[in-house]
């Protein structure tokens, strides 16, 4: 098919933050994970555990804590004293309370979701009820000595027990007394005491309180006679994070060694009545903390300070192993972090408050499949943009031309219009920008650079016009008719102008038509989330990929899905595709070559070639290597429509530069260790 | 593992088709004047010489109708000859120029030859029908000399020649009313000994192969049941019996899932594997022919090759490759042999070099054996069990008992009364024997035999069959406990000095003694002693005497000569010693028994009790050594000793630590020892000083390499993707 020239960059030096708390709604199936850097996410594990929504990281609000209360809202707690409940439509904090007690160290909600409990720096525990427009204090539990690490309500909701340092209390929820404390390290020797951190605790409705520690135990305790039932050291390490399945005969531990830890309910013998807490599967996913672990029902779920998320479905809950009973890791957020100006060749990196603009190198050889080109000019790295105040970045973008970098946070939007006069570079930012609703989920130029489209909430579209030498004057804002709460996250403009395609959360798909400003159509809703947008640069088809990895090629001027795109459907993919778990995060196209569609995931990079037959699922999807090695005669009949490449991973980005130049951006997991702090040294045998 | 590769067809054999021959077969295959050539001679009038790996004749070489070539040719490699004999008497030797064979060298000899072996080195031997040998040149001189016969009415049925050394050996298998006899010829004493070989029921030895190896020569034999047998003949021999028996143990059982191989022929590619030609007749289906490999150590089949259209049973080898005939085609195909343990196998290879484990030894048979032993007074028990080794032998080999062979029960008996030459005869006889599957048992038992015999009679001490015993196999302390006992009894430090080195379980009792009596024995007399002197000869500086260089030496930039002054007037002998771990403070001989101490396995709870009996003097000498190895050992970076079997650093520092440990009360009274331990106070404390300035170091080289990691791993590059 063809011969590319790929730019293979390894310099964008993201480093995403660590796993902090995870929570875990049960009825929405979905997954909230906040990590160090105070940013929020939410997987959607229907829709193939797509992030579907994320709410970027902010200097001053640390999240300590995660809870899902009064059905599907969110809040958060931190060391800044507040307990804030997250705007999942507009994805930012919605509103705040003071916690009154310095900075919280836990949250928990009651099984109702009516009350929140939380754990303070000065030794209290407090209760605030949820209502309608957020949170209102209640009253204040007894307080205690210590900082309070980790809460858990009784499922009945009549007690409360938090773990502390060296100790465990049990507060009676009506009277608001401490009815139980029980020294943790009573059974340390006297000689090497220290103080034991009581990382996390569970509450069973057994009336059993589960510790993890900073000895590495987690026991099992009778609150009512403050006696230990069970012990088990499961490692040198401290214990960070516990939690209990819903059923309450599994527990998940996880460890400041990488290591997490199943605990199952099981009976002594076979079919007796008598059944002890069994340490039953390590699992090793982590190098380093494990800070949060949780249960859903079919999986173990736990978060790192190496920035992975895991999940571990067990085996006997699954119905037939396969392709469900695969685990899952997602170190890379499922957005796009790169945006590249393809015809001033520069590549621009969002990092979590700076922007980086980097020109590609070039090489004046060509050479064969595999070879490595002398590069001839080096890659530069123009410009480093640093976003002031505490906020973090939501969205950038660089046009096609280069000319112009654009970008959001939370409050503000930032517009820069960068010169270039041969070797030398000057940025200027523009000054009077329109006042928006911000923030920005996401901008996008169009082709000819004249226009930035700025995705807002709400549905709604603002269209900006970039006037030379530089400034910008709002010109539209593009509503879908329907109206909608929830903010467009992904935007994709054609080539000629003419059309827009926006993306919200409720995953709806509108098209504007941009000549008249008016809503052209909209896409028939398909119940699963976007993740990639794009419209083709000469038949104006808008193609779509779904989180459940199916594509969609949609027909804008005639409003249908195309022919291609029914046959698609009427023949499905190949297994091996659909089984992929990473979304594909970006969609190109080659001008000179319309039957192609370019599309990219972490793992893979594809070149779909419409004019050739689908693969059936006794075909081999991945055949490069086999082709290879076939004699030219022979490739044809084994040709499929699905050209993939897997040399380049992880990879966050794959652009096309021109008609056969590729730039693939990629971020190689041990670099991204070495950036890491150490973890605990581990001794291995025989060393 | 061995492999076989694709084979490929060196010439047809048919009449029709350009081969070579009319169609009766080869005769042999002898290797040409190249590594490359073979010399092709069929069963007719014609000699093709090949270059095999272009798959081409070079030259060809016929006789005149009417005559045919009943020797194969073969290739004099000095001289590049060929030689050939036709008509069993008329001799021919030409070379790659002749063309026509009548026109070239011809003689007519007074015998029929048998065969013609041409070795790479020397003249070719010829071997007539009646027994006799002569060299070319000697046959040259007068072609028709008198040949004389020494096999009546017996048939030759396979030669071989071998070197040893520099000198040829000829070896050759006769048959004679279903019974083989094995003549072996040394050319340098021009000696022929005769042995016959033990008769096995209802099978016929069918190819022969040998070679030799320390004097001995290794005779395979493959029989008609589908058995390769083994039958060591040692090259030496004593007694001049008429025909002494050979007798033959189970190397190999050719079977292949339950169905024998039916072996044509053989060949031995090293010292774990042979192949074998032949066929394999599996239940209820046709015959089947087929070329394949076996190792001999584990029995088992490593690879076979299943050749359909039949061969004519010949195998020949040389340099990696098989010839055979296949089909009406010659087929050669190239195997690859690699030596092979069990534990590389499941991936557990050891370096050979440093294994020293002794194999497992099977106790129950151990007990039995020390039973008899114990019991070989009364001559009814010794020879029950005697009947029972044959039992076992005949268990274990299926030969038929021969009345005549020894047995290690007529052994032991011997070894309580013989004269010591004739014991030492029998036991070297039992060492050449096969090995039995429970040698090491046996021997144990020959050894206590012997020890108990030693300490009942003063005089009789079989010293150099102790050592080359030890030496050779692989015993263990518990095998023979009271062996150690009377080597120190006799004070020979050489034998001791092998048993510290071999044993893995002497105990620290024994340890100990063992170094005090090294300690105490003078330096002159062990001068006169024969001890092994690998460990210590490569670092030793034997001519040490010289002591006007010593003043000058400042060690690691302390001189601790002041010190020294006053502290070693106990040793006058060793007075050269006065720079500690500058020279060595014992004699090399007692060094090297010292490190065979030093090398043997203890455990410090043990040792620790003894160690504290030893004599304060001895103390401080041997901690004068350890300190001197200590030293030298530091010397170089990689802290270790050169030579075989030389202490570790690690060996020196707890031994180091056990001495002062025993003794620390004792070194610090003694006034010679306190030059001593100031000495090798200083130096550790130096080592330590400068260990962890490396230990700094460490670090920040560490790093250096981590940035320069990082540097390898480009950060940008462009390639080339091609998708299809």
């Amino acid at each position: 098919m063809g011969e590319f020239e790929v730019h293979r960059v390894r310099f964008f030096s993201y480093v995403p933050a660590g796993v902090r708390c995870l929570a875990y709604h049960r009825r929405a199936d979905r997954l909230a994970l906040a990590r160090t850097d105070g940013a929020v996410e939410v997987y959607n594990f229907a829709a193939n555990y797509f992030q579907e929504k994320a709410i970027p990281g902010h200097e001053a609000r640390s999240v300590e804590a995660l809870c899902w209360a009064a059905g599907d809202r969110l809040f958060g707690a931190g060391l800044g004293g507040h307990v804030s409940e997250y705007d999942l439509e507009r994805l930012r904090v919605k509103r705040s309370a003071d916690g009154f007690g310095g900075p919280i160290w836990s949250m928990a909600a009651n099984a109702g979701g009516t009350q929140l409990a939380i754990g303070c720096e000065d030794g209290s525990v407090k209760l605030f009820r949820v209502v309608p427009d957020g949170v209102q204090f209640e009253r204040s539990l007894e307080r205690q000595q210590g900082r309070i690490l980790c809460l858990s309500w009784h499922p009945s909701e009549t007690h409360i027990a938090a773990g502390s340092l060296d100790l465990l209390h049990v507060f009676d929820v009506s009277s608001g007394r401490t009815v139980q404390r029980i020294m943790v390290n009573y059974h340390v020797q006297k000689l090497k005491k220290r103080e034991c951190v009581v990382w996390s605790i569970g509450f069973l409705s057994s009336g059993t309180v589960v510790s993890s520690d900073s000895f590495g135990r987690v026991q099992f305790w009778d609150w009512e006679r403050g006696t230990l039932l069970e012990s088990h050291t499961v490692s040198n390490s401290a214990v960070l994070s516990l939690a209990v399945s819903e059923k309450e005969d599994s527990i998940v531990v996880g460890t400041s060694a990488g290591a997490t830890y199943q605990f199952q309910l099981l009976p002594v013998k076979m079919g007796s009545q008598d059944k002890h807490w069994v340490r039953t599967k390590p699992f090793q996913h982590h190098t380093h903390d494990v800070r949060a672990v949780a249960h859903s029902p079919t999986a173990l779920i736990s978060g790192g300070l190496d920035a992975q998320l895991v999940i571990r479905p067990l085996m006997e809950k699954m119905q037939k192993k396969g392709y469900e009973a695969a685990l899952r890791k997602f170190t890379f957020p499922h957005r796009r972090l790169v945006s590249c100006a393809r015809k001033a060749r520069l590549l621009l990196f969002q990092f979590s408050q700076h922007l980086e603009l980097w020109r590609l190198g070039s090489t004046n050889e060509t050479g064969k499949d595999g070879e490595v080109l002398p590069v001839c000019r080096v890659p530069e790295h123009l410009v480093q943009l640093k976003s002031k105040g505490p906020e973090h970045i939501y969205c950038s973008c660089v046009s096609p031309c280069g000319s112009w970098i654009a970008y959001s946070t939370a409050s503000r939007f930032h517009l820069y219009r960068v010169q270039y006069e041969g070797d030398s570079i000057s940025i200027k930012k523009v000054t009077n920008v329109p006042k928006l609703l911000l923030p920005a989920y996401q901008l996008q130029c169009s082709a000819d650079s004249s226009s930035l489209f700025v995705a807002s909430d709400r549905g709604s579209v603002h269209m900006l016009q970039l006037l030379e030498p530089g400034g910008c004057k709002h010109l539209h804002t593009l509503r879908p008719p329907s109206g909608t709460l929830e903010a467009v996250y992904l935007l994709a403009s054609s080539a000629d102008g003419n059309w827009l395609a926006a993306a919200s959360g409720d995953w709806e798909i509108h098209i504007y038509n941009l000549k008249r400003f008016k809503h052209h159509c909209t896409v028939p809703t398909y119940s699963c989330a976007v993740t990639a947008l794009a419209i083709h640069p000469v038949t104006n088809n808008l193609v779509i990929a779904y989180s459940d990895q199916q594509l969609f090629e949609f027909g804008i001027p005639e409003k249908q899905y195309t022919a291609w795109s029914r046959t698609v459907q009427n023949c499905g993919l190949h297994k091996a595709w659909l089984e992929r778990d990473s979304p594909i995060t970006h969609i190109a196209f080659n001008p000179k070559k319309p039957s192609h569609i370019l599309l990219h995931d972490v793992y893979m990079f594809c070149v779909l070639d419409k004019s050739l037959p689908l693969p059936d699922d006794s075909a081999s999807l991945m055949n490069q290597s086999t082709l290879k090695q076939l004699p030219e005669t022979a490739r044809k009949r084994q040709l499929h429509a699905f050209k993939i490449c897997k040399k380049f991973q992880p990879l966050l980005f794959a652009d096309l530069l021109d008609e056969n130049c590729l730039v693939m951006v990629e971020r190689p997991l041990m670099d991204i260790k070495t950036q890491l702090p150490p973890p605990i040294q581990q001794k291995k045998f025989g060393t | 593992m061995a492999a076989l590769c694709e084979g490929f067809t060196l010439c047809g054999l048919g009449p029709s088709g350009g081969g070579v021959g009319l169609g009766a077969g080869v005769l042999a295959l002898e290797p040409g004047p190249d590594s490359d050539h073979v010399l092709l001679t069929d069963r007719g009038r014609t000699a093709t010489l090949f270059k095999v790996s272009d798959q081409k004749p070079l030259g060809c070489w016929s006789v005149k109708h009417g005559q045919i070539i009943t020797c194969p040719v073969v290739c004099n490699f000095e001289t590049h000859e060929y030689i050939a004999v036709h008509d069993d008497k008329v001799l021919r030797i030409w070379k790659d120029e002749d063309v026509n064979l009548d026109k070239v060298f011809k003689a007519t000899l007074s015998a029929d030859v048998y065969r013609i072996h041409s070795l790479p080195h020397g003249e070719p031997l010829v071997l007539f029908k009646g027994g006799g040998v002569r060299t070319l040149d000697v046959l040259l001189e007068a072609p028709q000399q008198e040949i004389e016969n020494f096999i009546s009415d017996e048939v030759i049925k396979w030669s071989e020649a071998l070197l040893e050394g520099q000198e040829p050996i000829l070896i050759f298998a006769t048959e004679k009313d279903g019974n083989f006899f094995i003549y072996v010829q040394k050319f340098k004493l021009n000696m022929l000994h005769k042995y016959k070989l033990e008769q096995q029921e209802l099978s016929n030895p069918l190819s022969f192969t040998a070679y030799i190896k320390n004097q001995i020569i290794t005779l395979l034999c493959l029989y008609s049941n589908g058995s390769v047998y083994k039958v060591l003949i040692p090259l030496q021999r004593h007694s001049e019996e008429e025909e002494q028996i050979l007798s033959k143990s189970l190397l190999l059982k050719l079977l292949v899932s339950g169905s024998v191989l039916k072996g044509t022929s053989f060949v031995v590619l090293d010292k774990d594997h042979v192949a074998v030609l032949g066929s394999l007749t599996a239940f209820g289906e046709e015959s089947k022919e087929c070329l394949t490999i076996w190792n001999t150590k584990f029995q088992t089949l490593q690879t076979s090759k299943e050749l359909p259209l039949g061969t004519s049973g010949q195998l020949w080898c040389y340099g990696e490759k098989f010839f055979f005939t296949h089909g009406k085609v010659l087929t050669v195909i190239i195997y690859k042999c690699e030596t092979s343990s069990l534990a590389a196998a499941v991936g557990k290879l050891k370096d050979s070099q440093t294994s020293d484990v002794s194999s497992f030894i099977n106790w129950n048979t151990l007990s039995d054996e020390e039973l008899v032993v114990s019991l070989q007074s009364q001559q009814s028990v010794a020879l029950k069990s005697e009947s029972k080794m044959t039992l076992r032998s005949r268990r274990n080999s299926v030969a038929k008992a021969q009345p005549d062979t020894l047995t290690v029960g007529q052994l032991l008996l011997d070894i309580k009364d013989s004269s010591s030459a004739a014991i030492e005869d029998e036991l070297k006889q039992l060492l050449s024997k096969a090995q039995m599957p429970d040698f090491q048992a046996t021997i144990g038992c020959v050894i206590t035999a012997l020890v108990n015999r030693c300490k009942r009679d003063p005089v009789f001490y079989p010293r150099n069959f102790l050592v080359q015993l030890i030496g050779k196999r692989e015993l263990s302390y518990s095998l023979c406990p009271d062996l150690m006992a009377v080597a120190l009894e006799k004070k020979d430090v050489h034998l001791l000095q092998i048993c510290l080195q071999r044993f893995p379980d002497i105990p620290e009792e024994i340890t100990y003694t063992c170094l005090k009596v090294f300690l105490s024995i003078s330096d002159d007399y062990l001068e006169r002693t024969d001890v092994n002197l690998d460990s210590v000869i490569c670092y030793i500086d034997i001519e040490s005497n010289n002591k006007e260089v010593k003043t000058e030496i400042v060690e690691n930039g302390f001189n601790n000569e002041l010190e020294e002054d006053h502290c070693d007037t106990a040793f006058a002998k060793e007075t050269h010693l006065k720079n500690d771990g500058e020279f060595c403070p014992v004699g090399p001989q007692k060094a090297a028994l010292l490190n065979a101490v030093l090398h043997s396995a203890y455990s410090e709870t043990f040792l620790l009790p003894h160690l504290k009996d030893l004599p304060a003097q001895q103390a401080v000498l041997f901690l004068r050594y350890l300190h001197y190895l200590y030293v030298k050992s530091s010397e170089k970076i990689t802290t270790t000793l050169p030579g075989v079997l030389s202490p570790t650093i690690n060996q020196i520092m707890d031994w180091m630590c056990l001495i002062l440990d025993a003794h620390f009360t004792v070194m610090v009274m003694l006034p010679e020892a306190k030059g001593l331990l100031s000495s090798l106070h200083k130096f550790v404390r130096a080592q330590v000083r400068f260990y962890s300035e490396l230990n700094k170091i460490e670090g920040s080289l560490q790093e250096l390499q981590r940035l320069k990691r990082q540097k390898e791993t480009q950060t940008y590059s462009i390639e080339v993707l091609e998708l299809i």
